[in-house]
């Protein structure tokens, strides 16, 4: 068990970049180890012989998700989210929960037949994923075809605004407790809106 | 080559990373993150316990290839919230969030 040393750079990268997606003050910085964490998965596909879901992953994860978290932080960031303190109490139950999570899931493993379980080498080629998913599950192919356009349309739509309806919303804001923001810097957000809306 | 046990094992720890996230954050991309590590935590389970199979079988990689379509599909309509609830609150702690439950 434990015999390939690929296997154990890999893993210890992702879930060490997990942990700092999470934890690093900086959420840009974060966003980047959520990438090289996504990355990791990738690479683990690459070693369990799946490179087509691993191409896949790359260029939808890394490609796309990424870029585009990495663009609403850009839209969204302020410092005061920097002194954002979640309190120790809540941190110790949240490592509570998680190590719990580890230790019962773990524990009904240990007692599984899983350990025994042996990969075959026979993997599956890239014809036959593209067939499979071409035939038998054409009907799904379909559905998620709709359900991405319905979700870009509903992101888009959420994602628009009407000139005049921000200034109003702005006017609102100016006049409540947060008014803060100078005039300045809401001619280029509208600009960076539209951009991270797609 | 690792045996499927190790892939479980590091799901696992995937996702109780990904679990805690959710519980301690209260900053809304934070908990997005931890939503996608919980999902690519799923997937490697997918891709891992398809490779039991002793025909080689696609059906493991096929789902997969599917979960992460509607990862990404999920991902959009989730930061266009953030952008929505950020224009309104002009924050995006949850806590401020409360008036979304009515």
């Amino acid at each position: 068990m434990m015999s390939d040393p690929y296997f154990i750079a890999v893993s210890v990268i992702t879930v060490a970049s997990a942990i700092i997606a999470l934890e690093f003050r900086e959420l840009i910085y974060g966003a980047i180890a959520l990438a090289i964490t996504l990355l990791g998965i990738a690479m683990f596909f690459v070693l369990l012989d799946a490179t087509f879901v691993a191409m896949f992953q790359i260029t939808v994860y890394v490609g796309a998700v990424v870029v585009l978290i990495i663009f609403t932080i850009m839209l969204v960031r302020r410092e005061a989210w920097l002194k954002l303190d979640e309190g120790g109490r809540r941190r110790v139950m949240g490592a509570v929960i998680a190590l719990a999570v580890i230790g019962l899931v773990g524990a009904l493993l240990a007692g599984s037949s899983i350990a025994r379980w042996q990969a075959s080498e026979n993997t599956p080629t890239l014809i036959q994923i593209g067939e499979e998913m071409l035939t038998y599950y054409s009907p799904a192919f379909i559905a998620l075809a709709f359900t991405l356009a319905a979700s870009v349309i509903g992101a888009l739509v959420l994602a628009k605004v009407e000139r005049g309806k921000e200034r109003e919303m702005e006017n609102e804001k100016e006049g409540g407790v947060e008014g803060t923001e100078g005039a300045g810097s809401e001619k280029g957000r509208g600009a960076e809106m539209e951009e991270g809306g797609r | 080559m690792a045996e499927i046990l190790d892939y479980t094992i590091v799901s696992i720890i995937l996702l109780a990373i990904g679990i805690y996230g959710l519980t301690v954050k209260r900053n809304f991309i934070r908990m997005l993150f931890a939503v996608e590590i919980i999902i690519n935590a799923a997937n490697l389970n997918l891709v891992a316990f398809s490779r039991l199979m002793p025909v080689p079988n696609s059906t493991g990689q096929t789902f997969a290839l599917f979960s992460i379509a509607i990862a990404a599909a999920e991902v959009a309509v989730g930061l266009a919230l953030i952008i929505v609830a950020y224009r309104i609150y002009r924050n995006i702690d949850i806590k401020g969030l409360k008036r979304l439950s009515g």
